[in-house]
């Protein structure tokens, strides 16, 4: 995922490797949506399993948390751990969203779907709390 | 700082690993072969397993490939087996999609299957390699039909919207001009000495001879427009009969452009083991290998129940779950030992009593996005108009790619292709659109190299895998740190619980890691009950 971040940002370079996986189509993933807001990020990222309303889901004895009213946002470096590292089921973004997109669209969830935590995220500190996450080549 | 011998060295270095980038991996792959590796997945052969205990008892969870096998070879080694599954069916993510069916995901979106009859798609698993003799060993075993998938079409389209005007190329035009570039290169830079360090004179000759000969080069080593490379790439005017039937050779693509555009990545992708060829389909659906393996296990399977706890002491285990099918009333399971296939992300919310370390591998790994998109066509207008027959198209839009049915070639009357097919950051944005949106961009996308696609659309279905309740994601997605810490734990043996399925393999996505994984499994777990390990 790191390597497709970098070649992402590239406008000539189509199917990026290193984002393997398998019976997929492998090293051939598509391009990524321009994402400069919070909620830019939470439409074409998060909400493929949060959901557009933030509320979540619920499936076979397992659930995909709502964000929605979620008193777990109250420490933004909660979320921040959890976008950058994963979480069960949920990937890494580690290697997906820069600093400014991860601080940005955690300003956004903690200010919208019932939650009112204000105070801002400042990029450097979600740059201090990266993990080293690589993917399997596949 | 650059001195003239330093930018030679460079441009060498640089097209040395162009070469590497496709050439290195048969290099490669052959040396591999010929030490006797790579020859195919780890499979030796059916387990043989035999001498249970007479009263054993094993319970599975999960009734997909790897859940199903578990049950079919441990009933022949002499246990007592049951399955529970949480679906309707079983199968797993082995599963296909034809008129009539219903699909309904997370979110509350539910779509009915419009394809006229004896149309279908995979939304999971699609093709199969000739290596994952696993698989292919119990599909033959269990009856299953197959035959050729299409994988690399030299007459598909390969687009980039930012490379040849956003013109769509033909996948032999691509492939014959880089290979042509490439070897023309290089035979002239040895050819002029340029190479001297790297190549030694005995090398040369055959060096120039090799790549004259891969890359459709004229005698003088030139890659050039002529009747040489038109055998290669296609001609303008196509070779014909009569008074006029000479050909005129096609115009080559700009050099420079090849290498910068990248789509040499879709060359690379097709010499990857997983996508060599020969690959296989089930005739009929991907899902007939579940419904195989189903015909195997079925007296031993209960469907419609939800796990939500399994608790295991020295003498055995107790699965907790709701059986939906009677009102969602609790029961308990119990076993001497139990083979859980369930998805790791499900699996990791649920109340699983095991060791710390095989709580934290569970936890461990996250599941990757994808999205499918099948689309129904009035006619086979990618043959009848393109002459494109099975394979894939790429683009470097959203939706990835393109694939013609590898069946059912040259009939008449509607037909369905892989509109689109997602991972990574695409597979998110498109999950996250309502059904109607997904399929209005496949077809919005797809039109950028079959404008037939409005007149010609039928109906559609898409299937977001992080949104189907039973497995919230697509497969496995280990990270490098993820498996050196955890995998062994993940395998091991708990108690008196073993995981399968394909995220305890190095086959991660594939079924074949879901077979590999099952056989060592049981294998190890049958050990286990004799007292042997």
């Amino acid at each position: 995922m790191r390597k497709f971040l970098l070649l992402s940002a590239l406008v000539a370079a189509v199917a990026p490797a290193g984002f393997a996986r398998a019976d997929s189509a492998s090293a051939i993933s598509g391009k990524m949506e321009a994402l400069s807001s919070g909620e830019a990020t939470y439409r074409h990222v998060c909400q493929s399993c949060h959901m557009a309303d933030g509320q979540g889901a619920v499936g076979a004895g397992a659930q995909i948390p709502a964000l929605a009213h979620n008193p777990h946002l109250q420490a933004a470096s909660y979320p921040v751990t959890v976008i950058l590292n994963g979480y069960g089921a949920m990937p890494w973004f580690s290697g997906l969203l820069n600093d400014r997109q991860v601080a940005d669209v955690v300003d956004y969830i903690r200010t919208h779907f019932g939650n009112h935590y204000t105070d801002k995220l400042n990029p450097s500190e979600v740059a201090l709390m990266r993990p080293h996450l690589t993917a399997e080549e596949q | 700082m650059a001195s003239p011998s330093n930018t030679h060295l460079q441009t060498r270095r640089q097209l040395l690993g162009r070469i590497g980038a496709l050439a290195g991996s048969v290099a490669l792959y052959q040396a591999m072969t010929s030490m006797g590796h790579a020859m195919g997945t780890d499979f030796s052969g059916p387990p043989k397993l035999s001498g249970a205990q007479k009263g054993t008892s094993v319970l599975v969870l999960g009734a997909g490939l790897a859940g199903m096998l578990s049950a079919y070879e441990l009933r022949k080694a002499g246990y007592d087996v049951k399955i529970i599954e949480f679906q309707t069916r079983s199968g797993g993510r082995n599963i296909s999609l034809r008129g009539g069916d219903t699909v309904t995901e997370l979110g509350g979106e539910t779509q009915k299957v419009g394809f006229a009859p004896g149309n279908y798609i995979n939304p999971g698993p699609w093709r199969i390699p000739y290596h994952h003799q696993g698989l292919l060993y119990y599909c033959r075993e269990f009856g299953v039909e197959l035959e050729p998938f299409i994988e690399l079409n030299h007459n598909s389209w390969l687009h980039s919207t930012g490379s040849f005007g956003g013109k769509a190329v033909r996948y032999r035009e691509l492939a014959a001009d880089f290979t042509g570039f490439t070897a023309e290169l290089l035979a002239k830079a040895v050819d002029q000495h340029k190479l001297d360090d790297l190549v030694s004179a005995d090398e040369v000759a055959h060096l120039k001879d090799a790549m004259r000969g891969w890359g459709a080069l004229t005698p003088d080593l030139a890659y050039t427009k002529g009747n040489i490379s038109a055998l290669r790439r296609g001609f303008e005017k196509p070779q014909g009969g009569g008074l006029n039937g000479a050909p005129v050779p096609s115009d080559l693509l700009n050099r420079g452009e090849i290498w910068k555009s990248g789509m040499w990545n879709w060359m690379a992708f097709h010499e990857r083991l997983d996508m060599q060829t020969t690959m296989f389909q089930p005739v009929g659906g991907m899902d007939n290998i579940g419904k195989a393996f189903t015909r195997q296990v079925k007296d031993l399977l209960q469907l419609n129940c939800k796990v939500t706890a399994i608790h295991q002491d020295d003498h055995g285990v107790s699965v907790t779950y709701h059986d939906m099918q009677h009102g969602g009333v609790v029961r308990h399971a119990q076993a001497d030992y139990c083979v859980c296939t369930i998805p790791l992300s499900i699996l990791s919310q649920l109340d699983v009593q095991v060791s710390d370390g095989m709580k934290a591998a569970i936890a461990a790994v996250p599941y990757a996005s994808s999205v499918k998109l099948g689309l129904e066509f009035k006619r086979r207008f990618w043959e009848e108009d393109d002459q494109i027959y099975g394979g894939i198209s790429f683009t470097d839009q959203p939706i990835s790619q393109v694939s013609y049915p590898s069946h059912g070639i040259f009939s008449k009357g509607p037909a369905v292709l892989l509109g689109g097919y997602m991972f990574g950051p695409a597979a998110y944005d498109f999950a996250g659109m309502t059904p109607q949106e997904r399929l209005e961009q496949g077809l919005r996308q797809g039109l950028a190299f079959h404008p037939q696609y409005r007149k010609e659309f039928l109906n559609g279905v898409s299937f977001a895998w992080s949104r189907v309740p039973w497995t919230l994601g697509c497969c496995s997605m280990w990270s490098e740190e993820a498996r050196k810490t955890h995998y062994k734990t993940l395998c091991s043996i708990d108690r008196r619980l073993v995981l399968a399925g394909e995220h305890a393999s190095y086959v991660g996505c594939w079924q074949e890691g879901a077979i590999l994984s099952a056989l060592d499994a049981v294998t190890r777990l049958h050990k286990r009950a004799l007292g042997a390990a």
